[in-house]
């Protein structure tokens, strides 16, 4: 981390290239330094924050009046610093019956600011939290005593991630944990404060700013995505190549610990939708063995994307790693214990972010932890979906990419789809499609899960729903067909339309492979399909004649008492 | 503290130079906050907490306002 006096030298760069972004600063503190390290941290990161500075103490006037400066500034991001040596100070002046309600007056208050800025820009505003501050009053009893100064604290400090939580209008950053790494002392300097208002000392600065810009960048779309990892000495102590699979060391031999706390890391960060890769210059077959045998490891194979494990140098591997994953190189982080890689790596790949891990294995976490390098602004259900759907892609990709001929390849996919006729468990997910699909549509007629309900029931019309998993993984329900009944020989393709997810994939050939024995079971010798246009389903224009139909009409015919089967790699499941 | 005064002027300008930022500056035990343009309050502040470092010493909070000039900074850090 630079120092104050390093970080600063950046004010004297050129930032007249740079994108820039508009940041209100309002503390009830002396705020200058601090509007000088961000600044200085933003340049850093090619950011040009073009910052307004509120006058000392000016939070409350600034925020409840409409015509203020603030506003007519109209920033992107409002930073508000109200210190904990200030609510200290509110504290003491509270009567005792009081006390016990610091917190929830004080929430009561961010509410209300918060509310304010919401109404009249569309800014985010970024909050600092409170550093904990222990006035011993009552020693360790504090911690029982819901008036105490660090009851009290604690609380608005849980309270307020409580609130941040449930609103999209705040984002925290966490002055307290900054404190707690560097040591309370070290954070604020007394007799600076007690000379100047300034809270966070010039040690604490650079790496506040670090944090607060991590964060505004995170808006801004610049997030990590993926993490690569070499394997021997990084993932596990020792050389698997030489040492073998007993001699590893994860799980308690040796140093083990190390790398087994480091692999719960990793697999944490997995399990919130970073992409984990492997790039390790190693036999395939060798790299693998302890994903697959060794008992104490903690990642294991399914956890991996992508896994290159050969001869070829890094750099190359890691090129090809973002072919497959198609994401840019500055959202990935390369993890390796051998400086000579890290600079090779870092030399051929301009924007991915190397770490110079610590020599010693024991300081990994503690020195990863401080880069705080997946900032994220948002965790939804989607992104953990997505990853799965990388993992799934990367593996299909890989395997396709050794595969001269397309058929080999879908061979290999062991594609396995299973039919249904509509019913309560797939009738949401129906009627979501089918207000959705637009591009592989026959028709184009949108069915609400009130008619897709009707129509299971009734006599008119056979319903069938298809699934497609593969060797990779599930793609869930990704086709659907609704026949009507026109008269005594013939089927009319009411509805037909497929995700995208599955095209080329041979899934039509074997949709009406079904649909031609269904029809012939039942007694039927006809299928009639439709196209109807519409601006986005161009692509199954030519649908129903490459599937062997004859134009009449306008309309598609096949007779399916003579019907060829057409053949694909997708079986039926049962 | 062991060093005469003329080292400690000669550390405390390059101290000067680096944070106020300027190379031109050359001060003397008589030089005050009104003689160089840059010594604003602010700039005071991270002057004081650079000065602690270099010597490795912590001035008393009721040192921090009190100098005229460098030579009473000085006085102090020889106190220390």
């Amino acid at each position: 981390m630079k120092t104050f006096a390093q970080l600063k030298k950046n004010l004297k760069k050129d930032v007249s290239q740079l994108a820039s972004i508009k940041v209100a600063v309002l503390g009830d503190t002396a705020t200058q330094f601090m509007v000088q390290a961000l600044k200085a941290e933003g340049i850093g990161n090619n950011i040009n924050l073009k910052i307004w500075e509120a006058d000392f103490s000016q939070i409350e006037r600034q925020v409840l009046d409409p015509s203020s400066e603030l506003y007519e500034y109209s920033p992107e991001f409002v930073l508000i610093f109200r210190s904990s040596h200030k609510l200290l100070l509110r504290y003491n002046k509270l009567d005792l019956s009081s006390q016990p309600k610091l917190a929830d007056i004080e929430l009561a208050l961010i509410d209300d600011l918060v509310a304010n800025i919401h109404k009249n820009i569309s800014a985010k505003v970024i909050y600092f939290n409170y550093t904990e501050i222990d006035d011993s009053v009552f020693g360790n009893y504090a911690s029982k005593t819901e008036s105490s100064f660090l009851f009290q604290i604690r609380k608005l400090n849980y309270k307020l991630m409580r609130f941040a939580s449930q609103n999209t209008n705040i984002d925290l950053v966490d002055l307290s944990s900054i404190q707690n790494a560097i040591g309370k002392l070290k954070f604020t300097q007394a007799s600076i404060y007690i000379n100047s208002e300034m809270i966070i000392s010039f040690e604490a600065l650079p790496l506040v700013a670090q944090r607060t810009v991590d964060l505004i960048t995170a808006q801004n779309g610049k997030i990590k995505k993926c993490i690569i990892l070499d394997l021997d000495n990084t993932i596990w102590g020792g050389i698997i190549g030489d040492d073998g699979i007993e001699k590893i060391q994860v799980g308690s031999l040796g140093i083990g610990k190390a790398f087994s706390e480091f692999q719960y890391w990793v697999k944490k960060l997995k399990n919130r939708g970073i992409i984990v890769c492997i790039c390790s210059k190693n036999t395939e077959s060798v790299a693998k063995e302890p994903f697959e045998k060794h008992p104490d490891m903690v990642l294991r194979l399914d956890d991996i994307s992508v896994f290159m494990a050969n001869w070829e140098n890094k750099a190359d591997n890691i090129s090809h790693i973002q072919s497959i994953l198609n994401i840019g190189y500055d959202s990935m982080v390369f993890l390796d214990d051998n400086p000579f890689e890290r600079n090779m790596v870092r030399e051929n790949i301009p924007n991915i972010t190397v770490p110079e891990l610590p020599e010693d294995p024991a300081n990994y976490l503690e020195y990863l932890y401080g880069l705080n390098l997946f900032e994220t602004i948002s965790v939804s259900k989607e992104d953990l979906e997505r990853t799965k759907l990388y993992q799934t892609e990367a593996a299909r990709v890989q395997m396709q990419s050794s595969f001269t001929n397309e058929d080999d390849f879908l061979k290999t996919l062991e594609m396995k789809s299973t039919i249904q006729a509509f019913n309560d468990f797939n009738t949401p997910r129906i009627s979501q499609l089918s207000q959705r699909s637009n591009q592989f549509n026959l028709r184009t007629i949108r069915y609400k899960e009130s008619d897709i309900k009707r129509m299971a029931k009734s006599d008119k019309y056979f319903t069938f729903s298809f699934t497609l998993d593969d060797r990779f993984g599930e793609n869930g329900l990704i086709c659907v067909i609704i026949l009507e009944k026109l008269d005594e020989i013939t089927l009319f393709i009411d509805t037909w339309f497929m995700s995208c997810r599955v095209l080329k994939r041979g899934m039509e050939y074997f949709v009406l492979n079904y649909l031609a024995s269904f029809a012939k079971e039942k007694g039927f010798t006809v299928l009639k399909g439709e196209y109807l246009p519409t601006p986005k389903n161009e692509l199954v224009k030519n649908h129903y004649i490459d599937l062997g139909f004859e134009a009449k009409d306008s309309y598609f015919y096949t007779d399916v008492s003579n019907y060829q089967i057409k053949a694909n790699h997708i079986k039926k499941k049962d | 503290m062991t060093m005469d005064r003329n080292e400690i002027l000669k550390q405390l300008n390059k101290i000067f130079i680096d944070v106020l930022d300027d190379e031109e500056i050359v001060i003397s035990e008589s030089t005050s906050a009104n003689d160089v343009e840059e010594w604003d309050s602010l700039n005071h502040i991270m002057l004081v907490v650079e000065i602690e470092n270099h010597f490795g010493i912590k001035f008393k909070s009721n040192a921090i306002l009190s100098w005229k000039n460098v030579g009473e900074m000085m006085d102090t850090i020889l106190e220390n």
